[in-house]
């Protein structure tokens, strides 16, 4: 019996072998389930709507979840490198997950591309980072727009409330050495957990600094608890948000309470507002569409940032196809470095360029200021 | 740091503390009667939290249809088995407890304008969803391993919690919710500002601990708990059914996981993992009681919360490593100062 169902087993194995040669194989790791689930399940469901078709090869996409675990989306990748013999991989959905594939994904030689809020991941480039390529915006990027902002309304003091994770250590590292230039003091220095249940100590702390702005850096919802934390206790200064934020839920939970909040973010929030001449207009449009259409939920932009992964690959696999077959190391490699070619390629969070130096390529166009008013997000003009 | 701030903080710190009293509580009373180390006791505060807020979304709650699953699996079992000895007259309070009782609640929650409804209704439409999976939980999982020992009941708990956030995932989406308070009054004590919801977290907090009491002192079937917890063979001849001590426990821990749930919802954001957290910090409490004091337990709860709250003002970051190394000092204490009985194999 048990022979039968390895026969039946090899045979199948051998039949995709066999097939595996006329396509591109992709492999997706994202967090579908865990704790950050949030961000993996916007992925996840993008992936059917991403380009299966570049340069006359059919794009063949291998989704795994990691449930939200670092070690489990070491084990997926090797998985996927070993197994199936991919051509780049997309993902994983957080940063410690991402931090933990870079020395695999490099010894294998296998791009990898990051939806990942950290700038950990190309940042400082190495032998190692340059075959990842991130999807979302750098963090100083974003940083800097908002200070651009507090530095232009008069804000002195700033009080930053983070998660304690890689996305909040890395912000408040981010703000830090960013204030510093624009002469902000950051008076007041606070960590909270996703899952807390309360975060009045660390709001009490920030109240008692008295600074003119709070800035709260959190991936999803769990950055609406400090927020309503502090309101609650009285506090009447202005708030800011990062593009972690950036989601439905993050109205709907707030309310009335994050009236006035400024964040920047992709311009997917705003997108009716954002002029048409924006080249990413268009683009963003067709995906929250496609996405609509498929699952009757806007996309948040944790998703966007799987897609534009799918474009920049769309892009890059013609001109790696010239110099190999898909399947083999020589492809990998022409890969990479056709990623790192990538010119003014308009996607839905903004416009690549890529450099040798810089593997996530934003300019200003891949960053809106927003304010919360009257219950939705509008673009901050 | 000044009074003003030590009383706000003292204040924080009692209310998470008396959500975790009540958790702990139930924690020891299920380890005493079923020695059943319970880790998804977090996982009810999840569900009843956020089955209110899908009920108040104005959807049905997925829960109702894993009650109504559960039940049927109940039925089949306790069906088969009652007509394999022949006891035809048990099936109708089998089915209908089982299979009738769910299917009356989805019909119930589908015919009632649920959305509109006051308050309270909703709450009570929220534990009749959650409550009953309690007792169906301990007949599915652990009545046919009663006799394991704790080893094996632990890590059959822990598939439990498992499966439980999953579903948690499923059921209700990886996005937090809220719940409106009860009551938006402010109450000004002092110098200091205490909101309504603080108030009815402490009041309720208070009245089911005075109310369990009651239930242990007074009650015929409290007695037969505790009886169950002293000695369960000697209840056992006593006619005590272990089975129904089990399903009677878990009924209790199950209630009071979900009324914690429903009552810390409009303070935070719960998600569908967030029970885990607490429910642990409610098992520091009731390791501080050593599984078995209540009193140690509800006083060891206020001191995680206190602890909690003034560790997240000085050092937000170390917060969590803060309360749950608390744990080892305690358990040094317990076990240099109580003398260890072998009770396992």
């Amino acid at each position: 019996m048990k022979f039968k169902h390895l026969a039946v087993s090899l045979l199948i194995g051998a039949l995709f072998a066999g097939t595996s040669h006329a396509q591109v194989k992709i492999g997706v790791v994202s967090s579908s389930t865990g704790p950050i689930a949030m961000v993996g399940i916007p992925q996840k469901n993008t992936v059917p709507l991403m380009p299966t078709k570049a340069g006359g090869q059919s794009i063949r996409y291998i989704p795994l979840d990691d449930g939200s675990d670092p070690t489990a989306s070491v084990v997926a990748i090797k998985k996927l490198i070993s197994e199936e013999n991919v051509d780049a991989i997309i993902g994983p959905s957080g940063s410690p997950n991402a931090m933990g594939a870079i020395q695999f994904i490099a010894e294998a030689g296998v791009p990898l591309l990051a939806p990942v809020g950290t700038a950990s991941v190309v940042l400082p480039m190495n032998e190692q980072k340059k075959w990842v390529f991130k999807t979302t915006q750098n963090d100083g990027l974003i940083a800097s727009a908002l200070l651009e902002h507090m530095a232009k309304t008069g804000v002195k003091t700033v009080g930053f409330i983070g998660t304690a994770d890689p996305y909040g250590e890395n912000w408040g590292k981010v703000f830090a050495e960013g204030a510093a230039k624009k002469g902000i003091r950051i008076v007041a220095d606070e960590r909270f957990q996703r899952q807390d249940t309360s975060v009045t100590a660390q709001a009490l702390k920030v109240i008692a600094a008295r600074p003119d702005a709070v800035l709260i850096a959190a991936p999803g919802s769990p950055a609406v608890l400090p927020q309503l934390a502090l309101v609650d206790r009285g506090y009447k200064g202005k708030f800011y948000q990062t593009h972690g934020a950036a989601l439905p839920d993050f109205l709907k939970l707030g309310g009335k309470k994050v009236e006035g909040t400024i964040l920047a973010a992709s311009l997917m929030l705003v997108l009716d507002q954002v002029p048409d001449s924006h080249p990413s207009k268009k683009i963003a449009k067709g995906y929250m569409a496609a996405y609509e259409k498929t699952y009757g939920v806007t996309p948040a932009t944790f998703g966007g940032n799987m897609y534009d992964a799918g474009l920049l690959l769309e892009k890059a696999i013609p001109l790696a196809l010239a110099k190999g077959k898909p399947g083999t190391p020589e492809f990998r490699s022409a890969l990479r470095d056709a990623l790192e070619q990538t010119r003014e390629l308009a996607a839905t969070q903004g416009v690549y360029n890529m450099t040798p130096a810089d593997h996530s390529g934003f300019d200003d166009r891949g960053r809106e200021l927003i304010t919360v008013s009257n219950g939705t997000w509008t673009l901050l003009k | 740091m000044d009074v003003q701030i030590a009383l706000m903080l003292a204040q924080d710190g009692l209310t998470n503390g008396a959500i975790y009293a009540l958790l702990a509580l139930a924690l020891v009373l299920v380890f005493a009667v079923t020695r059943v180390i319970f880790i998804p006791q977090g996982e009810f505060v999840a569900y009843g939290a956020l089955t209110l807020a899908m009920l108040q979304g104005g959807s049905m709650p997925a829960t109702a249809w894993l009650l109504a699953g559960m039940g049927a699996l109940v039925a089949l079992i306790d069906g088969a088995t009652a007509l394999r000895n022949g006891q035809t007259q048990k099936l109708a309070g089998v089915l209908g407890w089982n299979v009738g009782y769910p299917l009356g609640l989805v019909a119930l929650l589908t015919l009632l304008p649920v959305k509109d409804l006051p308050l309270v209704a909703q709450v009570v439409l929220a534990l009749a969803v959650v409550v009953p999976m309690g007792p169906l939980l301990y007949r599915l999982v652990f009545q046919p391993i009663a006799s394991a020992p704790v080893l094996i009941l632990l890590i059959v708990s822990v598939a439990v919690h498992v499966a439980m956030v999953g579903m948690g995932l499923l059921f209700f989406g990886a996005e937090g919710q809220r719940t409106p308070a009860f009551s938006d009054a402010n109450f000004e004590v002092g110098p200091l500002m205490v909101s309504g919801q603080t108030v009815w977290v402490l009041m309720a907090s208070l009245v089911l601990i005075l109310a369990l009491y009651q239930f242990f002192e007074r009650t015929l079937y409290g007695k037969a708990l505790r009886a169950t917890a002293i000695n369960r063979n000697g209840a056992r001849l006593m006619g005590i059914s272990p089975a129904l001590a089990g399903k009677l426990t878990f009924f209790v821990a199950a209630l009071i996981g979900a009324l914690s749930g429903v009552l810390i919802a409009p303070i935070t954001t719960i998600y569908y993992d967030t029970g885990f957290l607490i429910g642990l910090k409610g098992f520091v409490a009731a390791i501080i009681g050593g599984l078995a004091s209540y009193p140690l337990a509800a006083v060891g709860a206020v001191l995680v919360g206190l602890l909690e709250s003034f560790s997240s003002f000085w050092a937000s970051a170390f917060k969590d490593v803060i309360v749950f190394t608390l744990i080892i000092p305690v358990l040094m204490w317990r076990s240099l100062t109580t003398r260890h009985v072998e009770e396992e194999e």
